[in-house]
Order: structure tokens, then sequence, then C-alpha cells
């Protein structure tokens, strides 16, 4: 057993440090640290020095512009993201709709679609979801009907995240109602800009706009943006859904908040010293950094499993545990944050929601509006009860 | 990042596992358990044979020479198998100590009789009120006579010598050997709740041989925090076989005309237990390795100990309720883990005990890193 990382692993740590917080600007690693960042530009703009450096898409085969690194090194590289606040990467395009591409796509596909994915030239969204398919995603309906060179698409998805800024969509479509409702569905792109689509947003919870209902009316979409073969779009799902969970516990993320809930904790004076003072809140705190801790090691033995090849089905309780952490991490800075949290906006109603000129802070007012929002987490990316149901089938047995 | 077993670490594991497995099932174990000893002759014998007693000691004083992965390996197995011999009690923890002290005649002796089998120690240190992390250590120890009473003595019943920590004139904690048979020392033996053994021991002017010069108390520490490190995996092994056990459980048994891992309500309170038993592997294997490079951290020790400890105890009552009341009974194994778990955990600080330590120290650091 040998629990620390080698000199090479640590100087590739320095080397990742030094470039995140020399080469990212301050301003948008502050932002993000802050929970304020500006859509889509700062995002454009991280992932574009990243690409730069070719380390926007390490997870990709190297052809298409990833990196050979260890699974360590993928490991080291998210956490150093995380811990220098440097903006995750717009998932649909790092980590679903380019490795697809890259997997599944033709040649003409790989080569249009490969370069402006990497470099978010071109902003993808995901159209998977439908308002009957959910947890139960083989049940989708949105039907793609052949007509000479062109798919006909007609139906509707939700809860496209970030849909708003997107230029492009990679769908889930029925090419066949006869069959086991696995077997019909194909996996096409759609250009935003096509006549027959149209995008409503969906107010959530916190009051944000970040996920959309997108409309699909005799949609005409050439032939050439089907990737792989028709009526295999379920296997390149599969493949897409194993690589969305692996990045998902975001130990690192979860670390940022709880350092930020124990400073501000401090800085809150009570009549008897601090709220860090409060044993109540210390244990909490201690008790949620412990947790966090044993889902780390548990993530590095994932990951070290991984390194020799073995798939560790340990990596769906990954899932499981470090949403809830978000969760609890992001409940316990609105706790901190307390009444403070109240006011959220100016009254005009026709702004948009930021934070009111008033003397509570920014941060505390934001403190509510992102613990409603990451109750999402349990649910996106499989469910915890989808993961439980994973556990049980595939490490239980039961 | 390496967190497989050596090969001679699975050797090891193999070896122990298959000389306890063929000792016991839940019926010896009872039987075993029920006689005056508490645990058998015969597989202690098996035990010092493969040189598991020796185990941990130099190769200099009579030992294997091995260290706190070996120890962690066989102790997960002892859990898994609720093997009642007393390794940490009557073996590793005092034997550590002496290793820690005594002049190289006196270790070479003591290690050499612990290692063969032959010896048997315990370390009577706790005193009535102290509860972990506290230890008053009010028995005194004026020109080697010793007084004071000590509680809570770890198969002290069978010991025929202590270890016994007292005061010394300078307010300094020395260590002290002290024959069972010495004049004034009285012991009242008791069973514990999880089949084991224990005793009171009382001194008054008892003879005893101070082991080494100087104040103790971090050796005590030290030696404390590797104890610890073996509950750790014995849980780990205890919590991981209740899981199966209760899985296990739930494929085989029908209500309603079907399994019970049928019910979703039941499959997905395994799947939490599954998660629990995990992070409490995490947790005993990050503090082993950290033990093994040297660091006797007790921040990491309560780090690991308290996710243990909550892992054992939701395996272990999620267990008993899955059974059903058949695992309320003493026929079957699922309650016996959980009265070791239980012990385990109220051994050297529970759950809230080793919160209430982190807790207290949390300005001491910004955030939690490995490496």
């Amino acid at each position: 057993m040998q629990l620390r990382f080698t000199p090479e692993e640590e100087a590739f740590r320095t080397e990742l440090r030094e470039f995140f917080t020399t080469e990212i600007p301050e301003d948008i690693r502050r932002r993000n640290a802050e929970g304020k960042l500006k859509y889509p530009e700062d995002l454009v703009t991280t992932t574009q020095i990243l690409n730069r450096r070719g380390i926007a898409v390490p997870a990709w085969p190297v052809e298409a512009g990833g990196q050979d690194w260890t699974p360590v090194q993928h490991h080291i590289w998210r956490e150093e993201m995380a811990l220098n606040f440097v903006p995750d990467l717009l998932p649909f395009n790092a980590g679903m709709v380019g490795p697809v591409i890259a997997h599944f796509g033709n040649d003409e596909q790989k080569e249009k679609f490969l370069p402006v994915t990497a470099n978010l030239d071109l902003w993808w969204c995901q159209g998977f979801s439908e308002p009957e398919a959910g947890s139960d995603l083989a049940s989708l309906k949105t039907r793609a009907v052949r007509d000479g060179d062109h798919y006909v698409v007609n139906g509707q998805k939700t809860w496209t995240t970030l849909g708003q800024f997107a230029d492009w969509i990679f769908m889930l479509v029925r090419t066949d109602p006869d069959v086991k409702k696995q077997a019909g569905i194909s996996f096409l792109l759609i250009d935003l800009n096509t006549p027959g689509i149209e995008m409503r947003p969906i107010q959530l919870i916190d009051g944000s706009h970040e996920v959309n209902e997108v409309f699909f009316s005799d949609v005409r979409v050439p032939v050439e943006n089907l990737v792989g073969e028709e009526n295999q779009g379920w296997t390149i799902a599969k493949f897409l859904l194993g690589n969305e969970r692996s990045g998902i516990a975001r130990v690192g993320f979860t670390k940022t908040k709880l350092a930020r809930a124990k400073k501000l904790a401090a800085e809150i004076t009570t009549p008897t010293g601090t709220l860090l003072d409060d044993p109540a809140i210390a244990s909490r705190l201690a008790d949620l950094e412990n947790q966090l801790l044993a889902l780390e090691i548990t993530q590095l033995r994932v990951v070290a499993g991984s390194a020799n090849g073995k798939q560790n089905p340990a990596s769906s309780l990954l899932k499981l545990r470090g949403s809830q952490l978000q969760q609890d991490a992001m409940e316990l800075l609105a706790d901190i944050a307390g009444p403070d949290s109240l006011p959220v906006a100016g009254v005009d109603a026709a702004l948009a929601n930021g934070t009111a000129d008033v003397d509570s802070p920014v941060w505390a007012q934001l403190a509510v509006p992102d613990y409603l929002n990451y109750r999402k987490v349990t649910i996106y990316g499989g469910s915890s009860e989808v993961q439980r149901q994973i556990i049980d089938k595939a490490v239980l047995g039961l | 990042m390496e967190f497989d077993l050596s090969e001679e670490q699975v050797m090891l594991r193999d070896t122990v596992r298959s000389v306890l497995t063929s000792a016991y099932d839940v019926e010896r174990l009872r039987a075993v358990t029920d006689t005056d000893l508490g645990w058998s002759r015969e597989v202690w014998n098996s035990l010092a044979e493969i040189g598991i007693l020796g185990l941990v000691f130099s190769e200099d004083d009579g030992g294997m020479g091995a260290g706190h992965e070996e120890l962690s390996v066989v102790m997960e197995e002892f859990g898994a198998s609720l093997a009642p011999e007393p390794l940490l009690g009557s073996v590793v923890v005092p034997g550590l100590l002496v290793a820690a002290t005594a002049d190289d005649a006196t270790r070479a002796d003591i290690i050499g009789g612990l290692s063969s089998g032959e010896r048997l120690l315990a370390f009577a240190h706790t005193e009535a009120g102290d509860r972990w992390p506290h230890a008053a250590v009010a028995t005194t120890a004026t020109d080697g006579a010793l007084t004071g009473t000590k509680t809570l003595v770890d198969h002290g019943d069978c010991a025929d010598a202590f270890i016994v920590s007292a005061r010394d004139a300078d307010g300094a904690v020395g260590l002290y050997l002290v024959a069972a048979d010495a004049e004034g020392l009285v012991r009242t033996a008791y069973r514990t709740h999880d089949r084991r053994r224990g005793a009171q021991v009382s001194l008054a002017n008892t003879p005893g041989i101070r082991l080494g010069s100087g104040d103790a108390s971090q050796i005590i520490a030290d030696v404390e925090v590797s104890t610890q490190s073996a509950l750790c995996a014995e849980a780990v092994g205890a919590t991981t076989r209740t899981l199966e056990m209760t899985t296990g459980y739930l494929k085989s048994r029908k209500q309603f005309g079907v399994p019970l891992a049928t019910f979703q309500a039941l499959a997905h309170r395994a799947a939490d237990m599954f998660a629990s038993a995990e992070l409490a592997r995490s947790m005993s294997t990050y503090f082993t390795a950290s033990l093994a490079d040297g660091d006797y951290d007790p921040i990491i020790a309560s780090r690991a100990k308290l996710q243990v400890c909550r892992s054992a105890r939701h395996v272990g009552q999620e267990g008993v309720q899955m059974h059903g009341g058949i695992g309320m009974t003493a026929e079957y194994p699922v309650a016996h883990y959980v009265s070791r778990l239980t012990a385990i955990a109220h051994t050297l600080g529970d759950a809230d005990a080793h919160l209430a330590r982190l807790s207290g120290s949390i300005k001491d650091w910004d955030m939690v890193t490995v490496g």
C-alpha cells in the first residue's frame, strides 16, 4: 500500500497549479469562487486558454486532442482545477459529445466537429430527457423519420442545460418505434438554427434560468449528422452516461466549499466569539470534512483500481455520496449565512436575480439560491435512487 | 498510489483466513466463548506456529519483523471471523509497550514468550472514570511498589503478568511489569457483552519492575494509535462480513412468495450499507498506510475511527433489521457481529469522542489534504 503521490505526480500537480493560477484570469477564478460566473464568456475564455495548452480535453483519445495521462494524472488535473477555482469545462462538449464523436463518429464528423468542440467555438447542449423519459430514458418518443437525405424530427426535449447559449444540440431520437424500446434509438447532431426548433426557458427553484425545453416540429436534419449506425443510439448513450459519472463526485469542489464555510464562520461574530466557536457548527464542519476525506480516499481507490484496467464497481457510490456531500456543503453555507441569506435582489421584478444593494454580504445573498440549486445534483446524471439500483445489481447481485 | 496488498500480504491473509474459518462457525464460536477462558488454546497455538503472535515484533526480539499493514491484514480476518483469541490485548499492545521501553535482555525474554504463545500479558492502564482520550493515572509507584486500581483490563483475567501504568514520585508516568501472582494484587474477572473477557486489577504495595526510564506518556499514546488502527481493521472485517451476510439473506429469504431482495426499499438500504462499508475500508487503509509511513498522527486516528465507528453502527443496525427476528437471536451470527462492533466502537474512543476531537481542532487546518 502506498498513499503518497510520486515525485513525478507532485511535479505534475505543481506545474498545473502554476498554470491555472497564472494563466486563467484571476477575475474569472474569483467569480467562480463566489458562484457568479459570467455565461458564456467566462467558460469560453477558460476553455480556450486550456486548449492552447492542450489540456482542455485530456480524456479524449490522443489523436483527437487528448492526453496520454494515467488515471491518477486525470484525477490530479480535476482536483487542481477545482482547488484553484478554474471553472468546470462545459460537460456537454468536453465530457459528452466530444468523446462520442471521437469514438463513434466518421472521419468527416471528427474533422468538422472535434476541434471546434474542444475549443468551445461551438457550444453544445444535450437533448436526452423528455417529459415522459427521465430516469427511464429509453422511453423517449421524439421521432426522426427518414425522408431522402434528411431525417424529419418531431417531439420535445427538456432539462436542456445552458441551451440558451448553445449552437448545436446532440440528441437521442426514435428511429424505429416497432422494436424493443432500447433498440430503436439513434444519436443525431442538430444545428439549433434549423427551422422548426423553439427553445423555451424553465425558471428554477433558485430563480435562475439554467435549463430549457426544446420543441421540434418538422425539423429537417441531414443524414450526415447521424453518429454511428441508425438504431445504435442506446449503445452510444450508455457510453456517454458512463463518462458523465466519472468526475461527478467533485471532491475538490466540495473541499473548497467547506474551506469557505469555515472561513466565513470564523468571520461571523457572536456574543461568545465567532460562529466557528459554536460547537454545533464546528461539529458539522468536522463531520463533513471527514466524510469528504473518506470519499476522497475511496475515489483514489477507484482511480488506482482503474489504473490496472479493472472496473471498480464502487464508482456509483462516488456519485451517490459525492452528490450528497455537495448538497451538505451548500446547506451548511446557507445555514452559516442565516438571516442574511434572505435578501437576494432589488424589488424591480424586471431585473435579473443578482443581489440586493443592502448590508447583507453578497455571499450570504447567494447562499440559499445555491443551496436550492444544488438539490439537482442527486437528481441529474442518474439520480441517487438509480445509483443505488446500480450498486444493488452490479455490486451486490440483489 | 497503490492500494493492493503485496503477494506476501495476500499469502498472510489467506493463511490466517484458512486457520480461522476452519476453526469457527457460529456454533463452535459459541462453544469456545462459553468456556472460562473464552478463546481456544488450540487456535492460539496454530497462530503461534504460523508466526501471527510475533508478527509485529522485530526479528531481534524473536518476532517476524512485519508492520502495521500486516497487522491490519490479520485483524481484518479476525474481525471477519469474530475470532476471540486475544491477539491485541494479550500480545500486541503489551508487547509494543515492552518493545518500546524494556532493556535488551528483558525485551527479548518477554517478546520471545509472547511470540511463541507461552506468555500472556495485559496492559493495565485505565482507571475508574477514565474515558478516552482522558487517562488520569492515579496509581502510584513508590520505590517500585504500586498502589491503585486498574479497571477494564482487556483479557486481564488470563494474563500471567501485567504492564501497569503508574505515576512516579516526580509525576512521570512509568510502565511497570507486574506478575499476576505478585503480593497485594487482586483481580476480578468479568465477561463482556461481546463474549470476551477482562478484569479489574487492584494493587496494594505490589512489587513491579520499571520498564525503561523517563515519562512513557508518548509511548502509550503511540501504542494507543496503533491499537486504534488494529481495531479499525478488525471492524472493517466485521462490517464487510455483516454486509455479505445481509445481502446473502436478502437473496435467499422469501416473504410474500418472493426473495426479500426484490423489495426495492430493502435493496436500496443495502446499497447504502455498501457505501458505508467501503468508506470505512478507505479510512482504515488510509490510517494503516500512514502508520506504515511512521506517522502516528492522532488526528488521522480520529478521522479513521470516526468513519469506521459510524459505518460499523450503520451496517450493524441495518444488518439486524433486515434479518428480521432471526437477527435478534444468538443462534444467528449477525447479532454477534453487532455486539463486537459495538465493543470496538467503545474502545479507545467512539464516533462522538473522535468527532469532538476533530471539532476542537478545526481551526488547525483550512482544508483536509491527503498525501
